[in-house]
């Protein structure tokens, strides 16, 4: 398996099947992991940084079950390459970014992605469409054991497991939902959603995770207490309370509009059809700002020119390292603006 | 609609002054921001706004001269990065870092979560003791009495 591979399909965070697709795209947990004998990746010098590195890949490819994982070097591995695995909620930005002896470990599947030398020594993430997040605790779980069966990690009776920052400390777990929440960005209700979650201790962030905008109406919706709480309760709160309640507020504003704003609603939708079907340069944050209503028409049975799948490729394929990677060359901005258009009008033709 | 100070960028900002007589005034973020009528936003990562937390709450100054005995790095340098040296720091800082943990998170201070498979029994029955008092405690608060009866008694066997 290569990035070439990985290119063929839209990936696991975009499959648009599980539960609560109409409003949850997909779910992650992610467990922050260091080894007990090595110092932090802000302390550790490049020779222990390499050690540490080599330490982990070989742990991930001797506990990947079946197929064989792809490891990426993300130290060589070109910006295309690197921006290629952001888009695909593989790696986060910050570790496409970073310097020095890094990578990740990604089943073929693309449910697990181990980043190696992120923040911490090991950031052990499991991804799902849909809300699944017990299936996915279950899966990275198994792996986090069978990882501590070949490594000592820093653990303290008091603390748990030690992380880099103390705001990781204990659990080390980050739970997080992706959620497309269109109806009440457009009744404005998104900010006492934002409110009541920040009351609760969650963070709302755009898709890319910590700093970025909700493009496409995509928003992060995540647990920032990791000590204190066993891992089991944080994910039953999330799957029982905190995702079905903002679910239910979203769907309620879509059905609000659809009955006070028929109109207006489907005069959104299919604008930003006739947008796609006829640019003739367009950039990727106008691409998934259309596509945004055409993916709620889809959901509330408003919209039957293509299928959530189509949806998906074109929310993919348009993004920049992907444009290029199927281009088979690097774009500057005009021309990926042109491809782009051009891209999706062969799509929907 | 453009702004009506430079005459350049796009209106977003838009003022109706109703006294001494009512006036409009439409202005770019740039313009508005330099008339102090609005302070522009920069989205902040948890690192950023921990370490303004850190330097807030622990002081800048304080604790100035800890040095982690392991790794070499002073409280001053993770008051700066946001970030530890090596596991140790979470002992040789531990005064000071406490009671920020503890803001962090949401008043915990002990782990009663996942265990490591290989960790010691003692460890193990520490762990959850503490996460079936936590239950024990919750289910008091649900008045869920039936449960605290059963997680009191697992507490019991655990104890015994």
């Amino acid at each position: 398996m290569n990035l070439e591979d990985l290119t063929k399909s839209t990936g696991e965070w975009l499959r648009g099947v599980g539960p609560m697709t109409d409003v949850v795209v997909s779910s992650r947990i992610r467990l922050a992991r260091n080894l007990a004998e090595h110092p932090f990746l802000t302390t550790a010098d490049a020779e222990q940084r390499t050690e540490i590195y080599r330490c982990l890949a070989d742990a991930m490819t001797s506990t990947s079950g079946g197929e064989a994982d792809l490891l990426v070097d993300l130290e060589t591995a070109d910006s295309v390459d690197r921006n290629l695995l952001v888009e695909r909620h593989l790696i986060s930005r910050q570790h496409a970014t970073g310097e020095g002896s890094r990578g990740v470990s990604i089943s073929p599947d693309e449910t697990r992605a181990a980043m190696i030398n992120e923040e911490d020594h090991l950031r052990l993430q499991g991804l799902r469409s849909g809300l699944q997040l017990e299936a996915l605790w279950r899966d990275i779980n198994a792996t986090d054991d069978a990882l501590s069966k070949r490594l000592s990690f820093a653990f303290d009776r008091q603390l748990g497991y030690l992380t880099a920052c103390p705001t990781n400390v204990g659990t080390g777990i980050r739970v997080s939902v992706m959620l497309h929440l269109p109806a009440l960005r457009l009744t404005k209700e998104i900010e006492r959603v934002a409110r009541a979650a920040k009351d609760l201790r969650l963070a709302v962030r755009g898709m890319y995770g910590e700093g970025t905008e909700a493009v496409g109406d995509l928003y992060q919706v995540s647990n920032q207490t990791t000590l204190g709480k066993p891992e089991d309760a944080i994910i039953q709160t999330f799957s029982e309370t905190i995702i079905p309640n903002i679910a239910g507020y979203e769907r309620a504003a879509r059905e609000n509009l659809a009955k006070h704003h028929e109109s207006q609603l489907d005069d959104r939708i299919w604008r930003a059809y006739g947008v796609l079907c006829n640019a003739r340069r367009i950039s990727s944050g106008e691409t998934q700002s259309l596509l945004s209503p055409i993916r709620m028409g889809i959901q509330m049975g408003r919209f039957k020119e293509f299928d959530l799948s189509t949806l998906h490729e074109l929310f993919l394929y348009t993004q920049p390292a992907h444009l290029q990677k199927m281009r088979g060359r690097t774009l500057d901005e005009e021309h990926r603006a042109v491809a782009r258009a051009d891209c999706i009008r062969k799509r929907l033709a | 609609m453009v702004c009506q100070h430079c005459n350049q960028n796009k209106a977003t900002v838009h003022i109706t002054d109703t006294l001494p007589e009512k006036r409009e005034q439409h202005l770019c973020e740039d313009c508005a921001e330099k008339a102090g009528v609005i302070i522009k936003q920069t989205p902040h990562t948890t690192n950023e706004i921990l370490q303004q937390f850190i330097k807030h709450k622990a002081g800048l100054g304080v604790g100035d001269d800890l040095v982690c005995p392991k790794c070499g790095l002073t409280f001053k340098e993770f008051q700066l990065k946001g970030q530890l040296g090596c596991p140790h720091d979470y002992v040789a800082f531990a005064a000071l870092l406490t009671p920020l943990i503890q803001r962090a998170h949401e008043g915990g201070t002990h782990h009663v979560g996942k265990v490591p498979p290989s960790a010691d029994v003692t460890v193990k029955k520490h762990t959850g003791l503490l996460r079936l008092r936590r239950e024990l405690q919750e289910a008091i608060e649900q008045e869920n009495y039936e449960r605290a009866a059963r997680v009191r008694d697992e507490i019991r066997t655990m104890e015994s």
